[in-house]
């Protein structure tokens, strides 16, 4: 299981535009790399992450080899009903990850 | 009468903050004034650090945390320890210290190592591993903000002696000593960077150039390497009195681990 962080406001209000933030921890190896004894480190990455709120999906992203390691998302959304955010992830070794944060609207 | 007493006392306190400022002045082994290595980087940089969920080592510290409260065969480091926000504030601040049982002077992973071995009876974790560079930083953390405090009294003299041998020892290719850019050259640039006095109040940090954690040896060595020298070993006891010697020489500075540091 990779490891990964994520935040939401405690509260928010209905319509309210609000962040969310992630950070998953990776080394995000881009295969170009080559380590002391000249050899190719093979490439490591986070491909896909996706982000549900309540049962709809909010957010997708397909990553490739250049970016950085822990990668660090930050996006809005529109605050609709209370229910769990949920972020799903998985690199190209099959490894998974997830992370979820309740979402209360008042 | 009242006046000339209140006039007196202000002139004695004057007197002694002028010799008070004298001393630090006159202390050619501490820079003045003393910054922390954030102060250092770019502004994107500081704030990286300062934001507790975006600042990367805050993955590490949470793994940190996990192995804490981790069993081995029943007993686990809050078996003993407790709460680490309780029992665990101000020890990296005290780091390195001599240690009895060691009969030298150790630094915090060592320690760390010697409780996990010793005292959970797990395998020993390896210098740079996520687990052992987590368990610093969530113990680190828990000091953040309060001074340096080391002791270099007793036991602890003589690697403090070694290590300040070292540091104003040139060394490489480059024949360079610790304090020609440290003390001499701080605040200047070199090439695109701007050179620290050599603060270690932020260690374990991330370092953007390694993409991930790193310890205070692992950056000490990068210095090494960077005045072609050569590197010496982790757990070298020349990296431990030098760790020591930065450590005196940042006293009264407020930790700021885990950092973050370009």
């Amino acid at each position: 299981m990779l490891l990964g962080r994520i935040q939401v406001p405690p509260s928010v209000q209905r319509g309210e535009v609000f962040e969310v933030r992630v950070i998953v921890q990776h080394p995000m190896e881009t295969g170009f790399r080559r380590d002391y004894d000249g050899k190719l480190i093979p490439l490591h990455i986070v491909d896909r992450l996706a982000c549900r709120y309540g049962a709809r999906e909010v957010f997708r992203v397909e990553l490739g080899s250049g970016i950085a390691a822990n990668p660090y998302f930050v996006f809005p959304v529109v605050a609709t009903d209370s229910g769990e955010m949920v972020v799903e992830w998985s690199d190209d070794r099959g490894e998974k990850g997830r992370v979820s944060a309740m979402v209360n609207v008042a | 009468m009242k006046c000339d007493f209140a006039r007196q006392t202000a002139a004695l306190l004057l007197a002694s903050l002028c010799i008070c400022l004298h001393a630090l002045a006159a202390d050619p082994a501490r820079p003045v004034p003393a910054k922390n290595g954030s102060e250092f980087e770019s502004a994107d940089v500081r704030a990286l650090q300062s934001d507790d969920f975006a600042n990367p080592m805050a993955l590490w510290v949470e793994r940190g945390k996990a192995f804490w409260s981790r069993t081995f065969d029943g007993r686990s480091c809050a078996g003993c320890h407790g709460d680490a926000a309780r029992s665990m504030k101000g020890v990296a601040a005290r780091y390195p210290r001599y240690d009895a049982s060691a009969g030298e002077v150790i630094d915090l992973s060592r320690r760390i190592d010697g409780c996990v071995v010793g005292g959970l009876g797990a395998q020993k974790l390896d210098a740079e591993s996520d687990d052992l560079l987590g368990l610093e930083a969530y113990i680190a953390l828990q000091s953040r903000g309060m001074p340096m405090n080391v002791s270099v009294d007793g036991p602890a003299h003589a690697t403090w002696e070694k290590g300040r041998g070292l540091y104003f020892t040139r060394v490489g290719q480059l024949n360079l000593a610790c304090t020609n850019c440290h003390d001499a050259s701080w605040g200047k640039r070199l090439l695109a960077e701007t050179i620290s006095q050599g603060q270690p109040t932020g260690w374990p940090a991330y370092r953007l150039e390694w993409q991930r954690p790193g310890s205070l040896q692992r950056r000490l060595r990068a210095c090494f390497n960077g005045v072609r020298a050569a590197m010496p070993p982790y757990g070298s006891p020349d990296l431990v009195a030098l760790e020591l010697y930065l450590a005196w020489r940042a006293q009264g500075l407020p930790m700021e681990a885990p950092g973050v540091r370009r």
